[in-house]
């Protein structure tokens, strides 16, 4: 997660013209008149300002910990795990939740603590992978319908538009429908059924960041189009890209999830967290922890990214509040 | 209002045509024949599936495919099932009604619900209420809906034994879905009547009414809540589109026959005539209702038509 955070100011150095004024921009720190030599030192304690601010938010540290469970779950599945996740071992069926088994054993008597460690890591993929999908389409679109304008802007907007008039989850059953039902095309659906998301909000952004000075000034020298989309406009419009991605994960890992469980995502045996209902949900009269465990994980998670998400959007991007 | 209206429906051809043609194209852009493709590993009768694909109209070019899906969608006519053979509208007519009946269900739950929670977090602002309030929101909105159904199921049939889990479409197995998916978007509703009741409570207009010796309660119920509930409505039209996608996944823990278990079963068999009917009526239904929703919000806030009035 943290990673992510840095992302923006990271983006920021490259050209030294442009970032100064960027930096100024996104700044809000008390004082903080950036001179060229002192960039460096200027961003730095921009970025530990911000990183201040959020660690001081309690819904941003408790979402944290919540994420960074879930992520060392994923990371340290195969260190943790006590069973090999697909281990059969039918005299174990069932059992309920030991010190042996933490979380109990499914029907073929696999132990539920290393598959729901396990189930983490397809988890955090499916989301990681759908929200790039999302972000890298969206901002593209966002970006190139904010800057041009005209005709470009009218046909791919109304597209969006048109994707929007399919409600949520329905637009991701069409695209399942047509790739074929399985963990790599939920993901693209759940992407792809994100992508207006980030194009109306990159958009928005790139039509008033478009007419700052800076940017007329960056025309003014004949500085080509793409490169003061993507040096200028691009890099102030990191903050509510970065709010949004984070509020998007949570929607893109329940939906993802909701696939599973319907069927239409991960097929059994994947631990995907989903798919672990499926099974669960047949034995929910004699073995509740079936769905205890499973369940639990994908809330935590969804739980963890709302936090941090709400936190990061009252640091970062203010206007963002009630939307 | 008159031309309002008018130029709200104009605006919905063309969303209306886009979403026929997505429809189509759906089908369209999957690769080999879908005749073949249900047929696939089964050995299908190479003239039975001729025969199918001549019926359906398969054989004819895409363009005149796409005119003819067009015209006959105009009409309700959305084709057979390539499983069952009959008609799609008879397939899921009554399973719409009954997704319908979930969704309203829901939403009566969730509106009752998200008001009272969402006004007792706004009067009760910093209070312990409120933060009870904002961290069952939180809960509710984390709450993946079939996580709760199963809880639900695990709690209700399972321990207590109140309700069976599996039993005829009526009301007492209509009281668990509909709690399962009200209950999550009376989370979405109580921060939204929260905030937008917080917003209006600090407006000067019910300073002045307090100040002339009302009482809270009628500050609440004739100034307050009526300016608050303005945006509340708009959203909730947003939300009929989520509630209706979360009313598929929720049908599927708990065997509601509806559109969202047909759906499923028709993407596993690749029916396509009913994915395609299925898709085009919720997806009408939905523009219909934010058109309802706008509609209603133009009458409600009469600052919106003065505002056009004057320019």
């Amino acid at each position: 997660m943290t990673e992510n955070i840095k992302e923006p100011s990271a983006v920021r150095v490259e050209s030294p013209g442009l970032s100064q004024v960027t930096t100024s921009q996104v700044g809000p720190g008390p004082g903080q008149k950036v001179v060229p030599r002192r960039l460096k030192s200027g961003r730095q304690r921009n970025f530990q300002d911000f990183a201040r601010r959020l660690l001081r938010n309690r819904s941003a540290q408790v979402g944290l910990v919540l994420l960074v469970i879930v992520l060392g779950a994923a990371i340290l599945a195969p260190l943790l795990a006590p069973f090999d996740p697909t281990l059969v071992n039918s005299p174990e069926r069932l059992k309920p939740p030991s010190l042996q088994h933490f979380f109990g054993t499914d029907a073929l008597g696999r132990d539920m603590f290393s598959r729901v460690l396990f189930g983490a890591q397809l988890t955090l993929q499916i989301g990681v992978i759908a929200l790039s999908i999302a972000a890298f389409f969206g901002i593209l679109i966002g970006l190139v319908t904010g800057y041009y304008g005209g005709l470009i802007d009218g046909l791919l907007m109304r597209l969006i538009d048109l994707l929007l008039a399919f409600p949520g989850i329905l637009l991701a059953l069409m695209i399942v429908s047509t790739l074929g039902p399985n963990l790599t095309n939920a993901m693209i659906a759940v992407g792809v059924s994100s992508i207006p998301g980030f194009a109306r909000l990159v958009r928005g952004s790139v039509l008033s960041i478009r007419e700052q000075e800076y940017v007329t000034a960056a025309r003014a020298i004949g500085v080509s189009s793409p490169r003061i989309l993507w040096k200028a406009i691009l890099p102030n419009a990191m903050a509510p890209i970065i709010v949004l991605a984070t509020l998007l994960f949570p929607d893109a890992v329940l939906v993802a999830a909701s696939l599973s469980f319907i069927g239409l995502g991960a097929q059994p045996p994947s631990p995907e967290w989903g798919a672990l209902l499926v099974d669960g949900r047949l034995y929910i009269q004699g073995a509740s922890w079936l769905i205890t465990f499973p369940g639990l994980a994908i809330f935590i998670t969804i739980m963890g990214s709302n936090l941090l998400g709400n936190a990061l959007r009252d640091v970062l991007d203010p206007h963002l509040r009630g939307r | 209002m008159l031309v309002y209206l008018t130029r709200r429906i104009l605006v919905l051809i063309p969303v209306w045509l886009g979403i026929i043609t997505l429809t189509f194209l759906m089908r369209a852009i999957v690769p080999g024949d879908p005749v073949e493709n249900m047929f696939f590993g089964k050995g299908g009768d190479p003239k039975v599936i001729q025969n199918i694909r001549v019926e359906m109209g398969l054989d004819r070019p895409l363009y005149e495919q796409y005119v003819k899906y067009l015209l006959d969608a105009s009409h309700g006519d959305l084709g057979k099932s390539i499983n069952t053979r009959r008609y799609v509208i008879d397939e899921i007519g009554d399973r719409y009604v009954k997704t319908i009946i979930l969704a309203l269900s829901s939403l009566a739950i969730a509106l009752s619900v998200g008001l009272v929670l969402g006004i007792l977090a706004a009067l009760f602002k910093n209070t312990i209420i409120d933060t009870v309030m904002t961290v069952l929101a939180l809960i509710g909105l984390s709450m993946p809906a079939f996580w709760l159904g199963l809880l639900f199921i695990n709690l209700f049939a399972v321990q207590l034994r109140w309700i069976s889990i599996v039993g005829p479409p009526d009301l007492a197995h209509l009281i668990l879905p509909s709690l399962t998916l009200g209950l999550i978007y009376a989370a979405v509703l109580m921060r939204l009547v929260r905030s937008s009741l917080l917003e209006v409570l600090s407006q000067d207009y019910i300073r002045t009414a307090k100040s002339k010796g009302l009482a809270i309660r009628k500050v609440l119920t004739r100034h307050a809540l009526k300016n608050a509930l303005i945006p509340v409505i708009t959203i909730l039209g947003l939300q009929f589109g989520a509630l209706l996608g979360g009313a598929f996944v929720v049908e599927n823990v708990f065997v509601w026959p509806g559109l969202g278990q047909l759906i499923v079963r028709a993407i596993g068999q690749r029916d396509f005539p009913v994915i395609q009917g299925i898709v085009l009526l919720v997806s009408t239904t939905y523009v219909l209702v934010n058109l309802g929703v706008d509609v209603l919000y133009h009458q409600l806030d009469p600052r919106i038509t003065q505002r056009k009035g004057a320019s």
